[in-house]
């Protein structure tokens, strides 16, 4: 091979890549663009699984919102007070005080006491379900449990037992991407600690409910008329708790003939919940 | 100009880069979740391969060819695209910022994308004019983004069906991407160039 053949191979070469390398590095100053260093700093501390649960399309776009002044400080739900107060610190104002809030499935009705209008062999998913006459199970408030919600939780924090969608309680951030995603709108985020609530979200009167489920509130509105601080209230047929009046007194739960308020019980950082009559022999974190 | 139509229709439907030259199959399994990142990468790479044609023509006809270098063509490309959409990337964060935001994350993927740099040596191995380069380029991208749009949309419904578990995800979207070349081997039969 010809030595002025390998030569100007080299040359030109020399010359293409170093040419290029001057473009680019004069473009990075030319169209250097200024990064807002709050934005970047704030979506450090974010969590950063891009939950939607702020309501932004993502974490970015939180950060930017926060820093503009749009959203608040405690926009994101899955960080908690300690995620507040850091980027509170980077903003340069005061904490909010947030509410560590958790999703519950509002449906007690597991394969023993729900009965099923049709057997469903369709594509697993409750989105496909309801479109056929609503979803297998009678209630047209149960849950269907095909796990709609265990496949949009970006927390590995929903399961599905006997029928029904349970959440870790521990792993759930309160993000409420399963909240929008449940086609029967049936879970609910109310705060971590609530004391009480009531596991059925069916509009039915009292005689239709109890056809199709055992565990269904009938609205005989005996735990309105004992409640003490008038914090539990029975509309459309079904019994609501207002989590702000609750005092965690039990009356409710003692009261309910269907056995279907729940309760929890936070001791050294573990929930125990338990249905019907207090009694925390059940162990467990929802699992 | 009816051929450089026939030349088009020949890209996309005929010799389609995914599914007639296997060329570009990592974006194609990769960014084919959503139809939505189909059509961001889909973009992304209509864009950067006309530039590209456009830009590895000079490069070719004016410094490899004028110096005897053409045995360097890969090189040469492999270098001028990947300062050529790094070029881009800088360029559109600064002035066209909405673009950016739609094209940005697919614009560092496509660097040394197979498919961007075979659509450049083949331009070369067919011996292309420059405007038939461009044309070329730009529908072969096409093509990209017809297949891999399509690929999207059967993959959203793949998500949903009930498969065998050994199946799920990844090698059920292999079987399918196989079978949709099958039918695009349909068009092999049409004489069109």
């Amino acid at each position: 091979m010809d030595i002025k053949n390998i030569l100007s191979a080299f040359f030109w070469f020399a010359v293409l890549g170093g040419g290029l390398g001057a473009l680019l590095a004069l473009a990075s100053k030319i169209f250097a663009v200024q990064r807002n260093e709050r934005v970047e700093k704030i979506e450090e501390v974010l969590p950063g699984a891009n939950c939607g649960g702020c309501g932004y399309t993502g974490c970015t776009a939180c950060a930017e919102a926060m820093d503009a002044g749009i959203a608040k400080a405690n926009a994101c739900t899955v960080g908690g007070q300690e995620l507040t107060d850091k980027i509170s610190e980077i903003l340069g104002i005061a904490s909010v005080k947030t509410r560590r809030m958790r999703a519950q499935v509002m449906c007690s009705g597991t394969s023993e006491f729900s009965k099923h209008k049709y057997i469903y062999e369709g594509v697993p998913d409750c989105i496909a379900a309801v479109r056929i006459g609503g979803g297998d199970k009678t209630c047209p408030n149960g849950c269907i449990g095909l796990g709609t919600c265990v496949s949009v939780c970006k927390f590995d924090a929903i399961k599905i037992v006997d029928g029904v969608a349970v959440i870790n309680y521990d792993k759930c951030t309160g993000c409420s991407s399963c909240v929008s995603a449940c086609p029967k709108k049936i879970i609910k985020l109310i705060p971590y600690d609530a004391a009480h609530w009531v596991g059925c979200m069916s509009v039915d009167s009292g005689r239709e409910t109890r056809a199709y489920c055992d565990v269904g509130c009938i609205s005989c509105k005996l735990c309105e008329k004992h409640c003490p601080v008038g914090a539990i209230t029975v509309d459309h047929f079904v019994a609501t708790i207002d989590y702000d009046k609750c005092i965690d007194c039990g009356e409710c739960v003692r009261r309910c003939p269907r056995k279907i308020i729940w309760s929890s019980k936070t001791a050294g950082g573990f929930m125990t919940i338990n249905r019907g009559e207090i009694d925390f022999s059940v162990k467990g974190t929802g699992e | 100009m009816s051929d450089l139509f026939i030349l088009m229709l020949n890209c996309v439907l005929v010799e389609n880069f995914i599914f007639h030259k296997f060329l570009g199959c990592c974006p194609f399994m990769g960014v084919s979740n959503k139809p939505d990142n189909a059509i961001g990468m889909g973009l992304a790479v209509t864009f950067v391969m006309t530039l590209s044609s456009a830009v590895t023509y000079v490069v070719y006809h004016y410094i490899l060819v004028r110096f005897n270098l053409e045995y360097l063509q890969t090189i040469a490309f492999i270098l001028v695209i990947a300062a050529l959409v790094q070029f881009i990337e800088m360029f559109l964060r600064k002035f066209v910022p909405a673009l950016y935001n739609a094209l940005g994350i697919f614009l560092p993927l496509i660097t040394t994308n197979c498919a961007v740099l075979g659509s450049a040596l083949l331009e070369v191995e067919k011996g292309y004019n420059f405007i038939y380069s461009v044309v070329f380029g730009l529908s072969a991208a096409l093509g990209f983004t017809l297949a891999i749009v399509i690929f999207a949309g059967v993959r959203q419904r793949l998500e949903l069906a009930d498969c065998p578990k050994a199946f799920k995800g990844m090698p059920i979207a292999l079987v399918t991407a196989g079978l949709i070349a099958m039918a695009f081997s349909g068009f092999t039969g049409m004489s069109l160039s």
